[in-house]
């Protein structure tokens, strides 16, 4: 059945992962491309990114934190259980070649975001560097699958419960280091918070590394009708859903997409309250 | 009888105070009684400019004839023959601008009230369960429709009576466009919008929803896959001026505020999960259908005042005569002759005020309003926490991106020959696509004319 959850894992963490059966998104998901859901006839349209895509099985996996009532909703939902709608692959795809030696940074939910694209560097003959950092070693996903693929995988807990203590951000910095005289670092792929790939950018600037990161705007339609993923590239307009959602880190205002997350966050909090306690609600 | 040159029986409607609390309906339709009344002033002209005025060519005066004799059923059946959405477009159409603008009563006394009693006969129609019913021939031939709004509808609905093998793909959830999406439940209720597409499926249109033409499903696989293409994307894109503090939260397009108002019924927040940020100081810039509908959507939303920000004045805002009235009537305030030159925020990103540059009236333009020509030094701050962008859409770049082969024009509008025809063979278009901003009863016509043309082609070609 289209859209039916065959598969669900708690990732502890309040992280999730739910296999979906959706034949035609599988067989046209390219990696960096993301998916819009609607639980329900009460749902929001949530973006969400794809964790990994199984054509000949028809199925897309997609990773979430349950955090706020949407997710906490879909949280809820069982294998066997379909959600109502499941649109895309939206975005535009990354872009995979052989670069060369690349470094991939992912944080919190983010890993999940960045694992296809370094599965598909990987087969493109890349050399890839994995940075994979959380809160902590028990917020941390898809280390086996990622350490697997890449040629070097480190990690970073912000608690030092697993790898470095420290931000991931540190991480980098030291392999910049280590590998400025064997070659260097062609390309630099950063998913994560955004106060992360601001860092990540700032970081690789001076070394005039092409760093590429992906925008978690809030989103809506998802098509360019609302303008609410709005993002400013070079002081540019531009639409995370189909312009991006991927952007050069170093012409991204960062200020801008961090302060425009913040828009319905009273509401987010007011929408999690009615969830918990629907009879005690007082608007 | 009731004498030549009376008054139009009175729609009556929620009072504004009471109706800027809910999303309901304003006006509560004609009575059959009512109906009566009212189709009983038409002088049953012998020309009927009323027709010839309507961009369907819908009997008009035959379907007044017929609420007359309170046959019901033959006045829908009227109206629904070549009209196949008379429930929305007797909501929606500038009437004053076609029908009734035309009516010989108009001026002297007030034209008839065509569109109410469109609406009347659509309903009662709804209301008991009368369809229309007709043969369909099945053809082998297969047709692709993007697009659900007004124009799609149209021309998928012509093409089944064809008999052609009709599939439309709709990029959202909900099929109806911007009737869905963009027109507010207390002007359009969204019970008659659904009671419409499903009349789709109803007569064998297969219906495709979250297919993104150009994105998930392409415009080549559509053209290998279908003997003809109907183009009806609309014009679904914002336009922002691009004034410094558009980055700013509590600034939206007009897309936005309505999308998550009607589409995702933020007006039902927390209850629905989709969130709408609504300050109590509200401005809208722009004055057509869509900044009343945001306007008024606002107000519903808990604003304490609402101002159309407008560069010309109320005397040239190209709104519905209905609309400006009603939302006037609901207390939306005008500023005129203003435009926007920056938002101002505070440290925190939040929209704060608004810096308006007073505009004076010069020579007609091109659209024969007069010219808004700025007064220099003349800027001031007006405070506020919610700014919406009411400037117009253009078409989805989107769709456009991904098929070079279509050509445009400057303003990003297919272009079509008179058959509504593209350059690409076998590719009609119309509605918004090839218009830019119209209106639904535009669209109706225009997908009902690209229906002619495809099934025209189909028999050259046999």
């Amino acid at each position: 059945m289209t859209n039916e959850i065959i598969r669900k894992t708690d990732l502890s963490g309040a992280n999730y992962l739910i296999e979906i059966i959706v034949p035609q998104i599988a067989q046209r998901f390219k990696p960096g491309q993301f998916v819009i859901i609607r639980i329900d006839e009460k749902g929001e349209r949530i973006p969400l990114t794809v964790a990994d895509f199984d054509s000949a099985r028809g199925s897309i996996t997609l990773i979430f934190q349950a955090i706020g009532k949407s997710t906490r909703r879909l949280a809820t939902f069982k294998v066997g259980d379909a959600i109502l709608d499941c649109v895309g692959p939206l975005g535009k795809p990354s872009k995979i070649e052989k670069f060369g030696r690349i470094i991939c940074v992912g944080g919190g939910t983010g890993i999940a975001c960045i694992y296809p694209l370094i599965k598909a560097l990987t087969n493109a003959k890349n050399e890839v560097l994995s940075i994979i950092g959380a809160r902590t070693a028990d917020m941390l996903i898809l280390e086996d699958e990622i350490s697997q693929l890449s040629f070097r995988t480190c990690i970073a807990t912000d608690d030092g419960s697993k790898g470095h203590h420290g931000f991931v951000t540190d991480v980098l910095i030291e392999l910049l280091d280590e590998y400025k005289n064997s070659g260097g670092i062609q390309r630099i792929i950063a998913i994560g918070p955004p106060v992360m790939m601001k860092a990540v950018a700032d970081i690789t600037k001076p070394h005039n590394i092409k760093t590429i990161v992906s925008l978690n705007s809030i989103m809506l339609d998802g098509t360019g009708m609302c303008g609410s993923c709005r993002v400013f590239i070079d002081g540019e307009m531009k639409l995370t859903c189909i312009d991006g959602p991927e952007f050069d880190a170093h012409r991204v205002n960062f200020e801008d997409l961090i302060s425009r997350l913040e828009m319905f966050k009273e509401k987010e909090f007011e929408a999690l309250k009615y969830y918990l306690h629907p009879t005690g609600y007082i608007r | 009888m009731i004498e030549i040159g009376g008054k139009r029986v009175t729609m009556m409607e929620q009072m504004p105070k009471q109706r800027v609390q809910n999303f309901r309906s304003v006006p509560f339709g004609y009575t059959e009684e009512e109906a009566i009344s009212e189709a009983q002033r038409c002088i049953q002209c012998i020309h009927a400019p009323c027709e010839k005025m309507c961009p369907v060519h819908m009997e008009i005066k035959a379907m007044i004839r017929e609420i007359v004799n309170r046959n019901f059923k033959r006045a829908f059946l009227l109206a629904k023959k070549d009209n196949p959405i008379p429930a929305i477009a007797g909501r929606v159409c500038p009437q004053e601008d076609q029908c009734e603008g035309v009516c010989p009563l108009h001026g002297t006394c007030n034209g008839i009230n065509i569109g109410k009693l469109e609406a009347f006969v659509a309903d009662w129609a709804m209301k008991n369960g009368v369809e229309e019913k007709f043969h369909i021939e099945e053809k082998e031939k297969k047709v692709a429709v993007i697009g659900s709004g007004p124009a799609g509808i149209s021309c998928a609905v012509d093409l089944r009576k064809y008999g052609y093998q009709v599939t439309i793909f709709e990029a959202l959830h909900m099929a109806g466009g911007v009737l869905q999406y963009g027109i507010p439940a207390f002007r359009l209720p969204k019970n008659i919008v659904d009671y419409e597409v499903s009349y789709l499926s109803k007569i064998g249109v297969d219906l495709k929803l979250n297919h993104i033409v150009g994105q998930n499903i392409m415009f080549d696989e559509l053209r290998r896959d279908f003997d003809a293409v109907f183009i009806g994307t609309g014009a679904g894109a914002p336009q922002f001026l691009g004034i410094d503090g558009e980055r700013l939260k509590g600034l939206y397009s007009a897309n936005e505020f309505l999308f998550r108002t009607n589409l995702m019924k933020a007006y039902k927040f927390p209850e629905y999960d989709t969130p709408i940020v609504c300050g109590k100081v509200v401005g809208v810039i722009g004055a057509g259908n869509v900044a009343m509908d945001v306007a008024r959507c606002a107000l519903r939303l808990g604003a304490k005042d609402v101002y159309i920000l407008y560069r010309r004045t109320k005397k040239e805002s190209p709104a519905r005569a209905e609309e400006l009235q009603h939302a006037l009537e609901e207390g939306v305030k005008f500023v005129e002759l203003v435009n926007p030159t920056r938002v101002i925020g505070d440290e925190d990103g939040w929209v704060t005020a608004i810096e308006l540059i007073r505009m004076r009236l010069g020579e007609p333009d091109k659209s024969g309003r007069p010219r808004p020509i700025k007064i220099d030094g003349s800027e001031f701050i007006m405070e506020l926490n919610t700014v919406v962008e009411s400037l117009g859409t253009k078409p989805n770049r989107l769709f456009l991106d991904m098929t070079p082969e279509l050509k445009t024009n400057q303003w990003g509008t297919i272009v079509v020959d008179e058959n509504l025809m593209t350059n690409v063979e076998g590719v009609a278009a119309g509605g918004d696509a090839i218009r830019g901003n119209a209106t639904v009863i535009l669209a109706l016509g225009d997908g009902r004319k690209a229906a002619a043309s495809i099934h025209k082609k189909f028999l050259r070609r046999q």
